[in-house]
C-alpha cells in the first residue's frame, strides 16, 4: 500500500498528482469516468483542471464509444474504471480495436489481494483475461515506483501506436477497502 | 393516422444539402439509409459497437465544437445506450444531434418488436434526462424545420421519427475499420493529422 509522503510544505502528497500531470503532458483533454474508491483523488484532480472535460458515465462502455468519438474528432481521452467494470465494456472494445483506435483505461482493481466482499472477486479475477481476450494490452501497477513508468509506457503506446491499453492498479499498491472503522 | 414515412426519404431530407455536417451512422437499416444518400468522407457508419452511436456523437462533439454532429441511429440501438442519453443529459454540447429512426422493430434480425413498440418513449427519456430540444416527428412536413434546427440550433437536439418498418434495400458502406477512421479524420483534420495523431 502506499503511504503518503510528505511535499517539502507539509501537505501529504498522493499518487494522483503524478498521474494528472502525465495525463496533461499527454494532451488528454477528455477523462470519463465510473467512479471508485481509488480513484477519489484522481477525478477532483481532473474535474479542478480546466483544460479537461470530465464527463460521467452511466455504465463503463460508453467510455469506449465517446473515447472513439473524441480520437475521431482529433483529441486524446482516457477512461477511470473498476475493475468490475471491465465487463460491461467486451462488445464495445471491438470498436477501437476494428477501427485502429488508441485507448487508454485506467483500472483500480478489487477482488485480489485482501479482499473483503467476495462479490468482487469472481469479476477481478476475470479482468486482465477479458481485457487481453478482446485485444487490449494489459499494464499491472504492484508497487509506487512502478507507477509512473508503466502508465507512461501504456500512455506512450496507444497514442503512439494506435493500441488499446488497460493500466491495473494492484489491491496491493492501492491498499484493500477496509469495511470495518472507516475507508473509503 | 396517415401512413407511416418512408425511412429513406426521411434521411435524404434530412441529409439535403448537408454542406459540412459529420454523420454517425448506427448499424444496420441506418448505415444503409445514410449510404444510400451517397457515401461520404464526413460519414462514420458503424457496422457494430451496438449502443455506441450517440457516445460516438458526444465525444465527437466535444472534440469538434465549431462542428455540427448529426447521429441517425436506429431505436433498438439507441434502447440498448439507453444510459447515454443520461450521460449527454449531462453534458448538453450544443453542437450534437440524435435523430432516431423509429420503426419500433429489430429490422435485421427479422422484425422482432423493439420497446418503443411497447409502449416506451425516447422522447420523453431524452426530455426527462435534460435534453429540452426534443421531439417526435410522424409527418413529412415537420421534416424541413427538422433539417434547418440540424443546421443551425444551439443546443443539444435529439428526435425520434416514426418510420415504416418496411425493409428497404440494403446499401452497404465501406466496412473496413481502419479505412473509415482514416478517410473521417484526413476529411476533418487534415491528412497530417490523421497520419501522425
Amino acid at each position: 500500500m502506499v503511504e503518503p509522503t510528505l511535499t517539502t510544505d507539509g501537505e501529504p502528497f498522493h499518487w494522483s498528482e503524478d498521474v494528472h500531470r502525465l495525463l496533461q503532458q499527454h494532451q488528454i483533454t477528455l477523462v470519463s469516468f465510473v467512479p471508485d474508491g481509488g480513484l477519489k483523488q484522481l477525478i477532483e484532480l481532473c474535474q479542478q483542471d480546466p483544460t479537461i472535460r470530465t464527463v460521467t458515465l452511466t455504465t463503463e462502455e460508453e467510455g469506449i464509444a465517446l473515447a472513439a468519438g473524441a480520437f475521431l474528432g482529433g483529441q486524446r481521452a482516457a477512461l477511470l474504471m473498476q475493475s468490475s467494470g471491465v465487463g460491461n465494456c467486451i462488445n464495445m472494445l471491438s470498436l477501437p480495436r476494428i477501427a485502429n483506435m488508441p485507448l487508454v483505461m485506467l483500472i483500480t482493481m478489487r477482488g485480489e489481494s485482501g479482499e473483503f466482499n467476495p462479490w468482487q472477486v469472481p469479476m477481478g479475477q476475470a479482468t486482465p483475461a477479458v481485457l487481453e481476450a478482446s485485444g487490449v494490452v494489459v499494464f499491472r501497477v504492484q508497487t509506487a515506483v512502478d507507477l509512473i513508468p508503466t502508465l507512461s509506457g501504456a500512455l506512450g503506446l496507444a497514442f503512439q501506436s494506435n493500441c488499446r491499453v488497460a493500466v491495473l492498479l494492484s489491491q496491493q499498491f492501492l491498499g484493500a477497502k477496509q469495511f470495518v472503522g472507516g475507508g473509503s | 393516422m396517415s401512413e407511416k414515412l418512408n425511412r429513406r426519404e426521411v434521411v435524404a431530407a434530412l441529409l439535403h444539402e448537408r454542406s459540412d455536417l459529420l454523420v454517425v451512422a448506427g448499424l444496420g437499416a441506418p448505415a444503409y439509409d445514410v449510404a444510400a444518400c451517397g457515401d461520404s468522407p464526413r460519414d462514420f457508419p458503424l457496422w457494430g459497437a451496438m449502443g455506441g452511436a450517440a457516445m460516438i456523437g458526444l465525444g465527437l462533439a466535444s472534440a469538434q465544437p465549431q462542428q455540427r454532429v448529426l447521429v441517425l441511429t436506429g431505436d433498438g440501438e439507441m434502447l440498448m445506450g439507453l444510459g447515454s442519453l443520461a450521460t449527454i443529459g449531462t453534458q448538453r454540447p450544443p453542437n450534437l444531434r440524435i435523430v432516431v429512426l423509429d420503426n419500433e422493430r429489430y429490422g435485421e434480425t427479422g422484425q422482432q418488436r423493439t420497446h418503443t413498440g411497447m409502449g416506451v418513449d425516447l422522447t420523453a427519456v431524452a426530455q426527462a434526462c435534460g435534453i429540452a430540444h426534443a421531439t417526435t416527428i410522424h409527418h413529412a412536413a415537420t421534416l424541413p424545420d427538422l433539417r434547418h434546427a440540424i443546421h443551425t440550433l444551439n443546443d443539444t437536439l435529439f428526435a425520434v421519427i416514426k418510420v415504416s418498418p418496411v425493409t428497404e434495400p440494403k446499401v452497404l458502406p465501406p466496412r473496413d475499420g481502419p479505412f473509415l477512421t482514416h478517410r473521417f479524420r484526413t476529411a476533418l483534420l487534415g491528412e497530417r493529422v490523421a497520419v501522425n495523431g
